[in-house]
C-alpha cells in the first residue's frame, strides 16, 4: 500500500450513472487485477473504496457508479485537481488457476476490474470469455473496449434490449470454460452458484473503515476463518465461500 | 529543543501519542507504513476471554465529521493473542504496550487481565467498561458506578501493573463513575470511548449498521472529549489518558490542557494511516509556535 496526491486527467460519464476516472500517480502497489484503491473525497470523513479498471506505469482507471453521496461528489472533480488516494489495497484475482478457457462474469458496476484481469490472461495466452451483464441497453459500457482486447464477449440485458435476454446465468449456458472470475451485486453470486460448474473467484465489497486491515470493519467468515474483505479480499475462491 | 516526554502510571513515554485500541489492531498492519517505536506507546485490540466474530456487517457508517463503528469487539481470544499475536507484536514494537481488555462478567474481565499479565511487554491494562456496540457487558459496567468499582476491584486484585479503565460518554456524570474507579484502585483513567449514534438509510428506511447502533468517533466528537477530560480532572487525582477525535499536535495540546497525561488518536489512524507519524512529527513547530518546552507541563493548564 502506498498513500499519495494523484492528478485527475479524465473525469467524464460512460452513461447516466457510470463515470471513468484517469488519476496520473504512483501505480508501483498494484500487483495483481481486481485490487482496489481508497479515495479521500472532499467533504468526507472515510475513504470510499473504488476497484480499479486499469493501470500502466503511471496512471490508473477507476470506472465508478454514482449511488450515494461519496461516488456523487467524484463527479465534481476535474482535470488537474488532486485526491488523496491509498493505492494497492486488497488481494485481487489469482490469475495462476485460470486454465486455458477462463470465462469472466460482471454485473453491472462490478464489471470494471475484470477489464485488468482479462487484459492480463490474455496477455499469458489464454482464450477469454466475458460476459458483461446489464439492465437495459443503454446501461452498457465498456463492451467495445472489452472486444479490442481479444476477448469474446457475450453481453446479457435483463430487459432483452441488447444481447441474451436474461441475467448473465442465461448467457452462461452452453458454455465450456476451464475456471470462472466474477465480480457483481451478492443476487448475481447466488445465481452464479446454481449454474456454476468447477472452481472459480468471487469478488466482494462491504462497507469499510480503513482499507487496509486495521478496524475490522469488513470482516466475513469463511470456511477458513475470519478474513477482512479489504485486506484479505476482495476476492475469495469459490471454495472458501460461506454463503 | 522542545521535550515531548510524558510520565503515565510510572512509565515514561517518549511522546504522549497512542494509537487507540480498535484502529491499530495488533500493530503490524501500520508497521509496514513507518517505524511504529516513534509512537509513545498503543493500545492493541480489545481483547476477551474467548474469541468472537463480532457484529454482523454493515459494521461502518459515515457521519457528519466522523464515523459510526459497530465492530463489536471481533478478536481472537486471549489465548490466542498470546501465543499468536503478541509474538507478532512483540517484533514491530519494542515498547511497553497498553492491553485492552473487555469482557461479559466480571470474572472475565480478572480471567483475561491474570492471563495476560505475566506476559512479556505489556506496560498498562486499559480496561474497556465502555464498548456501546455488545449486549450483556462492555458499557453495561461503564455505566453505573457500582458495577465500574467492581470491575476496577477485580482487576486490582490480579494485577500489579498499572490499570486504566475506560469511560463510556453515555452517562449523566462521567464524573461519578472516574470517583467510582479511583477509589476502587484505578492507577488512571481514559476518556472517552465513542458516543451511541445511528444513521437511516434512505432508501431502505433501515438503520445503515446491521447492529443498528454504533460508537461516534472522529472530530465531531473532540469538544464532547475536551469537556468531559476537563470534568473528571477536576473529579480525580489518577492521571487521565484522553481521546476523541483527535487529528493534530494542536488537538493533543487541546486534550493535554483540559487534563490528558497522554492521548490516543483512534477514528484518525483509519483515514490518514500516518497520522500518528504526522503528529510527532509537527509537536517541534507546533510546540514553538505555542511558547511549549515540554509537552509535561500541560496537563490541566487550563484550569
Amino acid at each position: 500500500m502506498t498513500q499519495g496526491y494523484y492528478t485527475v486527467l479524465e473525469n467524464t460519464p460512460l452513461t447516466d450513472t457510470v463515470w471513468r476516472m484517469i488519476l496520473k500517480g504512483d501505480t508501483t502497489a498494484l500487483t495483481a487485477p481486481g485490487q482496489f484503491v481508497n479515495l479521500k473525497i472532499d467533504g468526507l470523513y472515510l475513504r470510499r473504496p473504488i476497484s480499479v479498471c486499469d493501470f500502466g506505469p503511471d496512471s490508473l482507471t477507476l470506472l465508478y457508479k454514482t449511488v450515494g453521496e461519496g461516488t456523487r461528489r467524484m463527479t465534481a472533480y476535474a482535470p488537474g485537481e488532486k485526491i488523496d488516494l491509498l493505492c494497492g489495497l486488497g488481494n485481487g484475482f489469482d490469475l495462476s488457476l485460470s486454465g486455458d478457457r477462463p470465462l469472466l462474469i460482471g454485473g453491472g458496476v462490478g464489471i470494471p476490474p475484470l477489464y485488468r484481469l482479462a487484459k492480463e490472461l490474455l496477455e499469458q495466452g489464454r482464450t477469454v470469455q466475458v460476459i458483461l451483464g446489464f439492465n437495459t441497453a443503454q446501461e452498457i459500457f465498456y463492451e467495445d473496449e472489452f472486444r479490442a482486447l481479444g476477448a469474446q464477449v457475450t453481453i446479457a440485458t435483463a430487459d432483452g434490449s441488447r444481447g441474451v435476454h436474461g441475467f448473465v446465468t442465461d448467457a452462461m449456458a452452453g458454455l465450456s470454460y476451464t475456471y470462472f472470475y466474477t465480480c457483481g451485486p451478492l443476487p448475481m453470486y447466488h445465481a452464479i452458484e446454481r449454474v456454476v460448474s468447477g472452481s472459480g473467484q468471487y469478488s466482494f465489497e462491504e462497507r469499510m473503515g480503513c482499507g487496509f486491515g486495521a478496524c475490522m470493519g469488513c470482516t466475513c467468515k469463511t470456511k477458513y476463518g475470519n478474513k477482512r474483505i479489504c485486506k484479505d479480499g476482495p476476492v475469495l475462491k469459490r471454495e472458501e465461500i460461506v454463503w | 529543543m522542545v521535550n515531548t516526554q510524558v510520565d503515565l502510571c510510572g512509565i515514561r513515554l517518549d511522546n504522549p501519542v497512542i494509537p487507540a485500541s480498535g484502529t491499530f489492531g495488533y500493530g503490524y498492519e501500520f508497521a509496514q507504513l513507518y517505524d511504529i517505536n516513534i509512537l509513545g506507546s498503543f493500545s492493541f485490540k480489545g481483547t476477551t476471554a474467548e474469541p468472537r466474530f463480532g457484529n454482523p456487517t454493515p459494521r461502518i457508517a459515515e457521519t457528519p465529521g466522523g464515523m459510526l463503528n459497530a465492530v463489536g469487539l471481533q478478536n481472537p481470544g486471549v489465548e490466542r493473542v498470546i501465543t499468536e499475536e503478541l509474538p507478532r507484536l512483540r517484533a514491530c514494537f519494542h515498547k511497553p504496550v497498553m492491553a485492552n481488555i473487555s469482557g461479559f462478567s466480571v470474572e472475565e474481565y480478572a480471567h483475561v487481565c491474570e492471563r495476560l499479565d505475566a506476559e512479556e511487554g505489556i506496560g498498562w491494562f486499559e480496561v474497556n467498561i465502555s464498548c456501546p456496540n455488545v449486549h450483556g457487558g462492555g458499557m453495561s459496567f461503564g455505566t453505573s458506578p457500582e458495577a465500574a468499582a467492581r470491575v476496577t476491584a477485580a482487576v486490582r486484585r490480579v494485577t500489579k501493573k498499572p490499570i486504566l479503565m475506560k469511560l463510556s460518554p453515555n452517562v449523566t456524570s462521567i464524573s461519578e463513575i472516574a470517583k467510582a474507579c479511583e477509589a476502587a484502585g484505578a492507577d488512571g483513567l481514559s476518556l472517552i470511548n465513542t458516543l451511541t449514534g445511528m444513521r437511516i438509510d434512505l432508501c431502505r428506511r433501515r438503520p445503515v449498521l446491521a447492529n443498528r447502533t454504533g460508537g461516534l468517533s472522529g472530530p465531531a466528537v473532540l469538544p464532547v472529549a475536551v469537556r468531559m477530560i476537563y470534568e473528571v480532572y477536576e473529579a480525580v487525582k489518577i492521571p487521565i489518558v484522553g481521546m476523541g477525535g483527535v487529528r493534530s499536535a494542536e488537538d493533543v495540546i487541546e486534550l493535554m490542557l483540559a487534563g490528558a497525561t497522554a492521548v490516543e488518536v483512534g477514528a484518525e489512524n483509519l483515514v490518514n494511516p500516518y497520522a500518528c507519524k504526522q503528529i510527532i512529527e509537527s509537536f517541534e513547530p507546533v510546540m514553538q509556535q505555542y511558547g511549549i518546552t515540554s509537552l509535561s507541563e500541560l496537563t490541566g493548564g487550563a484550569h
